[in-house]
């Protein structure tokens, strides 16, 4: 009781200072389903009007549901890629003794580091000499090696947390190096890969630049750029509650994965201390 | 089996940690490896499963020569300081992971598996996962899973070192049942003497990468080689003081301590003494004067640090009784047979 009213300050200040905030939120979730009469605050009247581009094939461009499965092809493909490799670039980097170790490791943290966005120029030249440029391959190999350093990182810090001990005993019971790696270090850095897993996933599902750059076309439109198009194509006259609805619809896996999977989420910011 | 190290050098980078080291245990033997920290122990013992590659020298188990061969071919059962239990399995897997490797039927696993929890006393608890185990449970995890495969060899890293006191008690004579029970030869890695002496029927004390000498337990205790190993056993350690031959017996200051008969011919000039804190005190007459700088309880005994008047300090341990208070002016005796007289170099005369 007297913990809760001295602690009853700091939830009202937080309270006030996070309410533009809230009321930002609420009132996107409104203007989805309302109209408001120009100068006036509060709606006037229910509509699913805004909601049309989940049917009608004439808003935006391109259909909602391709640009969907793309960027969830895009993202999962992503994620699987860049925790596969991560996991066995990062326990060899942890536990192996192979030449110019040191030179991957400071690589990766400088890499890890680099502001990605200078690369794109390079990167366009390269997908254009492959022939990847405007597919959504390409941009998932772009972005796979950029999230690569990341990944590795993560992993890294949790393999260094499993002891030594651990493997030399697998080793004395009769285990092979990679069964021990199979069966008895992976499950210790178990909750890694799934917090890695998920971060790669809602990654590649907010990524917009290297889509916009790299696959301009409709065809391996993602929903980031299906909704730039919005505000970006001149002709339209911007509808900005339609645009708040497709924000909404692109917003809202994002945030089950985060209900669902905090915790999890938590373990890489932790990463190293508890594995 | 018996164990056999031959020549065995290793050097990591420019250091030479063992050099030219010897080694047999017998078959059944339970071998400590004593010494203080960075001695060479660990990496011995890391070398005879496989960790680390030997540099030199060769290594046979029985007739086997597994010099060249990995960790997994060697059949050797290891229990690490740490107990090193796989936290994500219970213990019946745990104990059973050795098995499984070999590919054996689950119902000749499961068999051996009870077998080996009945013999460390832990039947009960093959259904918890390591955590929620005690210390000596652990323990007596790791020594099963490490036994379960009837390995030729077993070696234990500083098994104890993580027990509390009443706990390491208890599982020193544990290990040592259990070792004898199965017959296996054992090799025990520490830095604490009580261990070495308790459980094993030889050691080994290594200081630097050598062995400085190597018998049973009792023998190394009243019959050390040098002034380290005298040092290294016995608890309270042995004092040591310098003295002088004249006439028949030692002198340091205006201290005197006849010499045995047996020990006369050998010693001469200047020589360093080292006396046990079990044979120094009253009743061994008088002789050596001072006063008694420090008095320690330990229930059933009351150790005593006299500071000679002439300097250095010899260590007196004696049954508790009438308590002498620090600064109380004493002359005690030393028993002469139990003198051990070592040269300036330190080598025992």
């Amino acid at each position: 009781m007297t913990a809760n009213f001295r602690s009853l300050p700091v939830i009202l200040l937080l309270t006030i200072v996070s309410l533009p905030l809230v009321i930002m939120y609420a009132f996107t979730i409104v203007d989805t389903f309302t109209n408001t009469e120009p100068g006036s605050l509060m709606p006037n009247e229910f509509t699913t009007e805004h909601w049309r581009f989940l049917w009608s094939s004439d808003v935006g461009r391109g259909s909602v549901w391709v640009s969907t499965v793309n960027t969830f092809i895009f993202a999962s493909t992503t994620a699987l890629i860049v925790s596969g490799i991560s996991l066995t670039a990062a326990y060899a980097l942890s536990r192996l003794e192979f030449p110019a170790r040191r030179f991957f490791l400071a690589g990766i943290i400088i890499l890890h580091a680099f502001p990605t966005i200078t690369l794109i120029i390079a990167i366009f030249l390269i997908l254009q000499l492959l022939g990847l440029f405007d597919t959504l391959i390409g941009v998932i190999m772009v972005k796979t090696a950029l999230e690569l350093p990341f990944g590795i990182w993560i992993m890294k810090g949790f393999y260094d947390t499993v002891p030594w001990e651990i493997e030399m005993a697998g080793v004395q019971d009769g285990a092979s190096r990679f069964m021990v790696w199979r069966k008895l270090v992976l499950p210790q850095v178990q909750p890694g890969l799934a917090a890695l897993l998920i971060f790669s996933f809602l990654s590649g599902w907010s990524e917009f630049i290297l889509p916009l750059v790299l696959a301009p076309g409709s065809d391996a439109q993602v929903l980031s750029t299906y909704l730039a198009y919005f505000l970006l194509d001149d002709s339209l006259e911007v509808d900005f509650n339609l645009f708040k609805s497709v924000g909404l619809f692109y917003a809202v896996p994002v945030i089950l994965i985060y209900l669902v999977f905090q915790k999890k989420l938590m373990n890489i910011y932790g990463g190293g201390s508890k594995g | 089996m018996q164990l056999k190290l031959n020549n065995f050098t290793k050097t990591f980078g420019e250091v030479t940690v063992i050099d030219g080291m010897d080694l047999t245990v017998n078959d059944g033997e339970m071998m400590a490896l004593l010494g203080p920290s960075g001695c060479g122990k660990s990496t011995t013992l890391f070398t005879i499963c496989g960790i680390h590659r030997m540099n030199g020298g060769d290594l046979h188990f029985g007739d086997r020569d597994v010099t060249h061969l990995p960790s997994q071919q060697r059949n050797v059962g290891v229990v690490f300081q740490n107990y090193a239990l796989y936290p994500h399995m219970d213990i019946r897997d745990n104990i059973a992971f050795p098995l499984k490797v070999q590919k054996q039927d689950s119902a000749t696993i499961k068999r051996k598996v009870n077998e080996i929890a009945e013999l460390v006393h832990i039947p009960e608890l093959l259904d918890r996962k390591p955590a929620q185990l005690s210390g000596g449970q652990q323990q007596r995890v790791a020594l099963a899973r490490a036994l379960v495969r009837q390995p030729d060899v077993l070696l234990l890293d500083e098994p104890l070192a993580n027990l509390d006191a009443k706990l390491r008690l208890e599982m020193r004579s544990e290990i040592r049942r259990i070792q004898l029970e199965t017959g296996i030869t054992a090799i025990l890695v520490t830095h604490d003497q009580v261990e070495a002496m308790s459980m094993c029927d030889r050691i080994a004390l290594m200081r630097d990468g050598k062995i400085e000498q190597l018998s049973e337990p009792s023998e190394m205790y009243n019959n050390p080689a040098n002034t380290f190993v005298a040092g290294f056993l016995g608890n309270p350690p042995i004092s040591f003081v310098n003295a002088q031959v004249a006439g028949g017996s030692f002198t340091f200051g205006d201290n005197t301590v006849a010499i045995a008969e047996a020990l006369k011919p050998r010693v001469g000039g200047e020589v360093q003494l080292g006396i046990r804190p079990e044979h120094f005190g009253p009743q061994f007459g008088t002789g050596v004067t001072g006063k008694i700088s420090f008095v320690e309880t330990q229930g059933r005994e009351d150790l005593y640090n006299v500071t000679l008047n002439s300097g250095g300090m010899i260590r007196s341990i004696q049954p508790a009784g009438e308590r002498l208070k620090m600064g109380d002016a004493v002359s005690w005796g030393v028993s002469p047979e139990a003198v051990l007289a070592f040269d300036t170099s330190g080598d025992r005369l």
